[in-house]
């Protein structure tokens, strides 16, 4: 992916240029809003990663004004301001996620890559599938194997949205927000509790391990090691 | 020296001097119109009886000519009276009437003329004003005839003073009692600016006296000291989250570093290191998250954070957060059991109100455990309506929170010796607290017989604004 970097402190910009190339993605930088916003209205990045105070020109009025010529490039937000609140102007400015300092960076590329793929077609598939595990978002069933596995209801939209970024790290709490709509830090990690109910149905009974534990990072859906 | 000038500047003294100038005018015109009309009335009658005197004169010469005319004047001149007469012949010598001593200037005149005269009264001649009209007879004769009008001039003098009299009096009164109220009023307005000066300068706990007349200073002041029974919360607030930062964020820093040092002086396999640096991380995190919550803290309690007001069902709230904590439960050995009433419809904030709920929940599943038992009673989590408010509680049937803890433990970092061995940042409870505050409700810590009940009243419709709510907390 080629993503454009709009952060006006050199170090943590030359670091996330390095860590996205380490990632295998192909990272550009701007410095200020100004030349930022020049670079991305080109339009030929797939996914912008934006900080909100910026030089010259303020982070979410870059945005405003890409969204105004009809950019539609995901746009990640970085902020020091973490409040609810200041999360709510970021996505109504024209964002797409929101990030607060300081973050972890395997958080930031699970969810610029979360972005850039929500842009393709799979957001309307009605069908999900991983190797045999099948999710029916329609009626609302999921089988693996040609085995009904039952799940509540909670359980159907976790694995509904790991499989929705199928091969992709989903972090906690990208679960979390998705998935029950907090967005607070819990105290505990009540992620993990969850996540192991999910593989206790899906992956239990099976040979080859489905739903994978990324360390670090957080978890992933995929069919062997693709 | 500066006293006096401080005293002319006040808005009560500037006020008085208005109204005087004001009330001053007022009474002039007032005395003027009376003076006019009083004034032009007597010499309308003076008029009026002079223009008689000429009748009547005029008949008596018309019916028996000069010699008729002059002895009925000098009959006239002998009564007492104010009426004035002059008859002369054409050289202007004296033949009858009680006038003497004129301008002889008055000759030159015809008609009506005010002029002053010369009035013998023992040895001393008197100078009068008189108003009379001047005729020309036949054969060069002159007659004068007129009335004294000194008393009108004398009634003039005596409007006059009294005027000038009442206006400076009035003068005098209404700035002496402008600056008397004045000072009265300045010394307290100064008594209130010596406060804040002292306030300024850094002693919080000095308030404004209030007198207890119960007037607008009173009130003023009275607000004042609210206002600053606010600020001073929010200044303690303020030290001890410092105090906090020193006390909990400086320690694991201090380990972090410890650590990172550590490793770097010994000569460690990669792996060593790695794990190290892996430490590091998590230990950085929870900094983090440490942070996170005491600036969530000190924005609740401050009140900048505008809670958002969305109607929210309290029932749907619980539910959720119920369903979060369930497996991690489980986990644990315990089950949370839920009882609650259906809708509970209030204004307020999911995320935030979620995060409380789900901080209390955390506590209980991590504290909520009897000793020594293997598998713990529910922790049972209601909802249900007390009079206008609704209330959630979260119970365990754990070792329980003492009476005397019970307060301290709502403050930020404050945690028990029982639970010191186990991770936590001391600031679930203060942040639920602070959340209950911001909604206008309250946290209550209870017995649970045995173990803890932790209570979020909410009120079931806001009423007035958040700020109102922490002012009156």
């Amino acid at each position: 992916m080629r993503i454009l970097v709009i952060e006006d402190e050199p170090e943590t910009a030359a670091y996330l240029k390095k860590a996205l190339g380490e990632s295998g993605h192909a990272a550009d930088h701007a410095g200020d809003g100004e030349t930022g916003f020049a670079m991305a209205s080109e339009g030929i990045y797939d996914a912008l990663i934006v900080d909100r105070m910026l030089p010259k020109r303020d982070g979410l009025s870059v945005i405003a004004a890409l969204r105004e010529q009809e950019i539609l490039t995901p746009v990640l937000i970085l902020s020091a301001l973490g409040d609810v609140d200041d999360r709510v102007k970021g996505l109504r400015a024209g964002g797409d996620d929101y990030l607060p300092k300081p973050y972890a960076f395997s958080e930031l590329l699970a969810r610029i890559e979360a972005l850039a793929r929500r842009t393709s077609p799979d957001e309307t598939q009605t069908r999900y599938v991983v190797g045999d595990l099948v999710l029916d978002r329609l009626k609302r069933e999921v089988t693996r194997a040609d085995e009904s596995i039952p799940l509540q209801p909670r359980e159907f939209r976790l694995l509904e949205y790991l499989m929705r970024h199928a091969g992709q790290v989903v972090t906690r709490t990208m679960l979390l927000e998705h998935v029950w709509d907090y967005h607070f830090d819990p105290q505990t990690n009540v992620i993990d509790v969850h996540i192991s109910r999910l593989r206790g149905k899906i992956d239990k009974n099976f040979d080859k391990p489905l739903l994978h534990t990324v360390r670090g990072a957080g978890y992933a859906i995929r069919d062997g090691r693709g | 020296m500066s006293f006096l000038p401080k005293l002319f500047r006040t808005t009560t003294f500037r006020l008085s001097v208005l109204y005087l100038v004001l009330f001053g005018a007022a009474a002039a015109v007032a005395i003027a119109y009376i003076y006019w009309n009083t004034s032009g009335l007597i010499t309308r009658q003076l008029d009026g009886v002079i223009q008689a005197e000429i009748q009547g004169l005029a008949e008596q010469y018309r019916s028996g000519g000069m010699v008729q005319l002059t002895k009925t004047i000098a009959e006239r001149s002998q009564a007492p009276g104010d009426s004035l007469y002059l008859v002369t012949d054409r050289n202007g010598r004296y033949i009858a009437g009680n006038l003497t001593a004129i301008s002889p200037d008055l000759w030159n005149t015809v008609g009506q003329i005010e002029f002053v005269y010369g009035r013998k009264s023992g040895k001393d001649t008197q100078n009068r004003l008189a108003l009379a009209n001047v005729f020309r007879l036949r054969d060069g004769f002159r007659l004068i005839v007129g009335r004294d009008i000194e008393d009108r001039r004398a009634f003039e003098r005596v409007i006059l003073s009294a005027v000038l009299w009442g206006l400076g009096l009035m003068g005098i009164i209404g700035l002496g009692g402008g600056l008397l109220v004045s000072r009265n009023l300045l010394a307290r307005i100064d008594e209130v600016t010596a406060t804040s000066q002292t306030i300024m300068a850094g002693d919080l706990s000095e308030r404004i006296s209030v007198t207890g007349v119960d007037d607008e200073l009173d009130r003023l002041s009275e607000s004042l000291n609210v206002m600053l029974d606010r600020i001073e919360q929010l200044m303690t607030g303020l030290r001890e989250v410092s105090d906090n930062i020193a006390h909990d964020l400086k320690t694991p820093l201090n380990r972090l570093r410890n650590r990172v040092e550590d490793a770097l002086r010994a000569e460690s396999s990669a792996a060593a290191y790695r794990d190290v640096l892996e430490r590091t991380i998590e230990e950085a995190d929870d900094l983090i998250k440490t942070f996170n919550a005491l600036l969530s803290i000190a924005r609740l309690e401050a009140g900048t954070t505008e809670a958002a007001r969305d109607e929210i069902d309290l029932a749907v709230l619980v539910q959720d957060a119920a369903e979060l904590y369930e497996p991690l439960a489980e986990e644990s050995g315990t089950k949370l059991e839920t009882r609650l009433i259906q809708q509970a419809q209030i204004a307020g904030d999911r995320q935030l109100l979620g995060q409380a709920l789900a901080n209390l929940i955390d506590n209980a599943i991590k504290y909520g455990r009897g000793r020594g038992k293997e598998r713990a009673d529910p922790i049972v989590i209601g909802l249900h309506k007390s009079g206008e408010a609704f209330e959630i509680t979260v119970a365990d049937h754990g070792p329980g929170i003492a009476p005397k803890d019970r307060k301290r433990v709502l403050e930020r970092f404050v945690r028990l010796e029982t639970s010191r061995s186990r991770p936590g940042s001391g600031l679930g409870l203060s942040l639920a607290a602070a959340v209950a505050r911001l909604h206008g409700g309250e946290i209550r810590l209870q017995n649970n017989k045995p173990g803890l009940g932790v209570v979020i009243s909410l009120p079931a419709s806001r009423a007035g604004k958040t700020a109102k709510a922490l002012l009156e907390r």
